[in-house]
């Protein structure tokens, strides 16, 4: 009940007018952030996290600039998804999960619904996790703390295991993409050894930094699926009707209840991949979709623009969000770029984020909590209200759109690492990613090896030095037994279905 | 059109010559500054050059707005070959820590020389603590010495990077010692102290400011500073030169300016950083965070690289890590 | 399309070999160290080395490409069933045309800065390949610049490469900046 109380007050306080323009400014500035390809809630958070020092001497409390930045946060999330679903390029790494079914959703001229559902989703989602957040953040900081290697090895097992389905009749090219993902996030350098590696063709300013995961998502997506798209569509590409009434809005509202399964899915999966601290938001959207796959009855409609494919990883990207905030707050540990640079400002601000936060700080750590919700509120309002606006986009030209999206792909994966190599390098695997896709190797398998590879190695590698090379302890451990075990059933599963049809058949013939 | 195209580039670089030019008589930057940050989003190089950007911007100390840029590739590698090969040293410059000492020697291949580097500022050196968890049931040096030592290389020891500084530290104390502590390389302290507290590993060498929430909840304890007298912040953890070992070892937090950066730049960043150095905030951050050293720059600074750089190449060179 | 999935299975192969033999490079400061020393999973008593995961990936990568290549050889995939060309006539001009202004494009980039690049490239794909009138193109195009100097430059402080037309800047630096 105390509980409870503290919230109101910090709801309350959340609500006064100064705290409120500020969640409104930021949600408007993470949408636009966010929907800005190769830019995410980092970049916003970061860039004005100087700011907020004004914002600071002039309100003379602590928590209305993080208001700000907690708002920028969860706009961005709301945001990367109008341009996975608009553009098809992902607007952020969180919404790549996004493009897999919204974009189908929008070339089939059902853009408004698939809008309408990841906003609502997110809605959801980030209001879903805010209550648990709310209710037990202490107890789940101390799950999280029982997450060592091992753990967080096994965890990244199982999403390979939810994704292995995905997108792939052709097994030995699923696993093409796959291990071509994984091997490249071990270019660069070695964290363990210390040493740079995989510096193909001996060019240490091309690789030393490694390939950053957006090279490869724009590039696929942006580059080589509307390479694909200019191909197959031979001029003719109409992508939606032009009249987008309200009505349409309003029946693509209430048709969101039939995609409960994926927001539920997405909500709490995400929430509690986001609270582990070396995951963060990618990896449980990812999940959240392969998840959502796995249990649906059918199957085969995702990836082909299923309203279930586009809610469940927007409610977990948003509910991921929240939940990343939960180490930084209880533990001082940020669970995710986004959260390492608030964890920054609060250090700057003063406080000492830790267990200790909630019990020294609560006139700090309620109103934060209280504006979760009214951000989201904001956030869900805003977007809705803009969709008519977000769809003007695709009543442009495909031959006007196009060479947009390019020139965002290009100038999107220089602002995200502000290095010119990297956009050739984007330019180089769009390319491939166009001549692979007309042979039918799926690419969504690469886009999440990439995400997951560099959080998978050091671990993988991290508890074999632990165990003097040992694979049982993945098995031994009380958390990592059972997940790894879960994982590879996972993992066999479609083997198992391979092999009865490959019986069946001999059988039948 | 080859004739055009040479005409305007060469009209382009007549212009461009006389900005700097003009630029020489008395530094300004007319552009805005690059900031690279030779660690990724979130560390604690991080978050101190994003508060001293954040003074530079609060206190208008500067006319161009300086840009940060993550580049923490390669530990460090990544930025160290942008500074080397800015195209405008004069708007160019990093904040660095103690990998500005081992990445280039531990990557001969990027042919980095740092004595090439512009020494702007050292903003203070940051310390080291050893810590354990408090169900370890180890409350002093001597009670860890002993505990180590029996269970061999069942101890674990977390740290930042390989061959970098808490590495070091762990080799010394294996060596000085006659440990066999087994060390685990993590990506950043936070991950490292996040463990410690969960008790995946048994203990860290974590600066001060991130194992200070879990110190202050009660859950790791200090158990000796790596520094030659005690910290204002922990007067009852005694100092290993204490315990008779003459061993002191910090990390430097500076600024340094891309190679080839003019005189007049350099005196206006080296005035620039001592001015943020002297402001309230940055002197609080200091006291808040354990943190050392006084502001150091010109031959001063210089001086300290050639020392450190020796002493580290001295001490991989004992753990094999370079040849 | 057949011969075009029997080459790529080929190329894929070549390239995971490739990466296999990069994942055997010893450190940089050891020359010394034997390649392939580094691909065990307890190496010196300190677990993996630093080529365990992409040397074992990359074969898997290998083997696969070889089952892409029994499969081509049994008629077993759609591609290698198909008797479609890979790119038809229209696939090859798209793809020279398009492809290759993005190639110009990032040179350009190199060149003359992002903000010379984006206009060109914009009114080469608007005019050129999208039959739009020259006025709706160059406006477009400049638009964009435009925009993505107040959005990157001014408003989010990621200041994009200018190449040759730096100078030109150095005016705007002082009224936005």
């Amino acid at each position: 009940m105390e509980v409870v109380v503290l919230l109101l007050d910090g709801v309350w306080a959340a609500l006064q007018p100064t705290n409120l323009g500020l969640a409104f400014l930021g949600v408007v500035i993470g949408l636009f952030v966010g929907a800005m390809p190769g830019l995410g809630s980092v970049n916003g958070v970061a860039i004005l996290l100087p700011f907020t020092f004004v914002i600071q001497e002039i309100t003379g409390t602590i928590s209305s600039p993080m208001i700000f930045l907690a708002a920028i946060y969860y706009g961005a999330m709301y945001g990367g998804a109008i341009s996975s679903i608009t553009l098809g390029i992902p607007g952020a790494s969180t919404a790549v999960a996004t493009t897999f079914d919204g974009r189908p959703m929008a070339l089939s001229g059902n853009a408004e619904k698939a809008l309408v559902i990841a906003a609502i989703a997110s809605f959801v989602g980030g209001t879903l996790s805010n209550v648990i957040f709310t209710g037990a953040a202490p107890l789940l900081a101390s799950v999280a703390l029982k997450f060592g290697n091992p753990e967080i090895f096994a965890l990244m097992l199982l999403a390979f295991a939810t994704f292995i389905g995905l997108s792939g009749d052709d097994i030995p090219k699923t696993i093409i993409s796959i291990c071509f993902g994984l091997v490249m996030s071990a270019v660069g350098f070695d964290i363990i050894s210390g040493a740079p590696r995989l510096l193909l063709f001996d060019s240490t300013q091309w690789f030393s930094r490694g390939i950053q995961f957006l090279v490869l998502a724009i590039g696929v997506y942006g580059i080589g699926e509307m390479l694909w798209t200019i191909n197959s569509s031979r001029d003719s590409l109409k992508m939606t009707e032009a009249n987008i009434t309200l009505a349409r809005v309003w029946n693509a509202i209430k048709s969101f209840p039939e995609t409960w399964r994926g927001t539920t899915i997405g909500s709490f999966l995400g929430f509690f991949v986001g609270i582990l601290p070396a995951a963060g938001a990618t990896p449980g959207s990812l999940m959240a979709y392969g998840v959502t796959k796995m249990v649906s009855k059918n199957q085969e409609e995702f990836g082909k623009g299923r309203p279930d494919g586009v809610a469940a990883p927007e409610a977990a990207n948003n509910s991921a969000s929240t939940g990343a905030m939960l180490p930084m707050m209880t533990l001082g540990i940020p669970g995710s770029p986004t959260t390492a640079v608030l964890l920054a400002g609060m250090v700057i601000w003063g406080l000492q984020p830790g267990p200790l936060l909630f019990t020294d700080q609560p006139e700090f750590v309620w109103p934060l909590i209280g504006s979760f919700y009214i951000s989201n509120v904001i956030a869900v309002t805003v977007n809705l209200a803009c969709i008519p606006l977000f769809l003007k986009v695709l009543r442009m030209p495909f031959s006007i759109l196009a060479p947009l999206i390019f020139v965002l792909s290009v100038v999107g994966t220089y602002a995200a690492y502000q290095n010119i190599y990297d956009v050739w390098l984007m330019l180089i695997f769009g390319i491939g990613a166009f001549l692979l896709r007309i042979l039918d190797y799926p690419l969504a398998p690469a886009v999440l090896a990439i995400v997951l590879g560099p959080i998978a190695e050091p671990k993988l590698r991290q508890s074999l030095l632990l165990s003097d090379g040992s694979w049982m302890i993945f098995l031994e451990r009380p958390i990592a037994g059972p997940i790894t075990i879960a994982a590879i059933i996972l993992l066999l599963l479609p083997l198992y279905g391979f092999i009865r049809k490959r019986m069946k058949a001999r059988k039948a013939s | 059109m080859l004739f055009v195209r040479k005409l305007t580039l060469g009209l382009i670089a007549l212009l461009a010559s006389l900005a700097v030019s003009a630029a020489h008589a008395q530094f300004e930057p007319t552009k805005p500054i690059d900031f690279v940050i030779m660690a990724g989003k979130g560390g604690g190089a991080d978050k101190m050059a994003r508060l001293m950007q954040s003074i530079v911007e609060k206190e208008e100390l500067a006319s161009r707005p300086l840009v940060p840029v993550n580049k923490s590739g390669g530990s460090g590698a990544e930025a160290l070959v942008a500074l080397n090969s800015a195209t405008d040293p004069d708007h160019t410059i990093m904040v660095t820590l103690n990998s500005f000492f081992t990445t280039p020697l531990r990557q001969p291949g990027l042919g980095i020389d740092i004595m090439t580097f512009a020494p702007i500022g050292r903003m203070a050196e940051d310390t080291f603590v050893l810590w354990v968890h408090k169900n370890e049931g180890v409350n002093s040096f001597e009670e860890f010495l002993a505990e180590a030592k029996a269970r061999g290389s069942g101890w674990v020891m977390g740290g930042t990077g390989s061959a970098q500084e808490d590495q070091i530290i762990t080799d010394f104390l294996n060596d000085t010692f006659g440990l066999e502590i087994k060390y685990i390389p993590y990506k950043g302290g936070g991950a490292v102290a996040k463990d410690l507290a969960g008790e995946q590993i048994d203990s860290s060498v974590n600066n001060p400011s991130e194992a200070l929430g879990f110190y202050e909840s009660g859950d790791v304890i200090p158990l000796v500073a790596f520094t030659s007298e005690r910290l204002p912040m922990f007067p009852d953890v005694p100092t290993l030169a204490e315990a008779g070992e003459d061993f002191a070892y910090y990390m430097q937090r500076a600024v340094v300016g891309a190679p080839g950066m003019s005189d007049e730049a350099l005196a206006y960043y080296t005035d620039l950083f001592a001015k943020v150095y002297d402001s309230a905030e940055w002197q609080q951050y200091k006291a808040d965070k354990s943190l050392l050293g006084d502001y150091t720059s010109g031959d001063d600074l210089a001086n300290y690289w050639q020392v450190q750089r020796d002493r580290h190449e001295v001490i991989l060179k004992a753990s094999g890590a370079i040849n | 399309m057949r011969l075009a999935e029997l080459v790529t299975a080929f190329v894929i192969a070549l390239f995971s070999l490739y990466l296999m033999w990069e994942s055997g490079e010893g450190p940089s400061w050891d020359p010394t160290a034997v390649r392939f020393a580094n691909i065990g999973i307890n190496v010196n008593n300190e677990g993996p080395g630093s080529g365990f995961w992409p040397f074992w990936l990359s074969l898997a990568m290998f083997i696969c490409s070889v089952m892409v290549g029994i499969n081509w050889f049994r008629r077993r995939s759609p591609p290698s069933r198909s008797r479609d060309r890979f790119l038809d006539t229209y696939g090859v001009k798209m793809f020279a045309l398009v492809g290759g202004g993005l190639v110009a494009f990032l040179f350009l980039i190199g060149l003359i800065g992002f903000y010379g690049a984006i206009p060109i490239f914009l009114f080469y794909y608007i005019y050129f390949l999208g039959k739009h009138p020259w006025w709706l193109a160059a406006l477009i195009g400049i638009s964009a610049a435009v925009f993505c100097f107040f959005f990157f430059d001014v408003a989010m402080r990621i200041v994009l490469p200018k190449g040759a037309l730096e100078p030109m800047f150095i005016p705007l630096y002082d009224i936005f900046l």
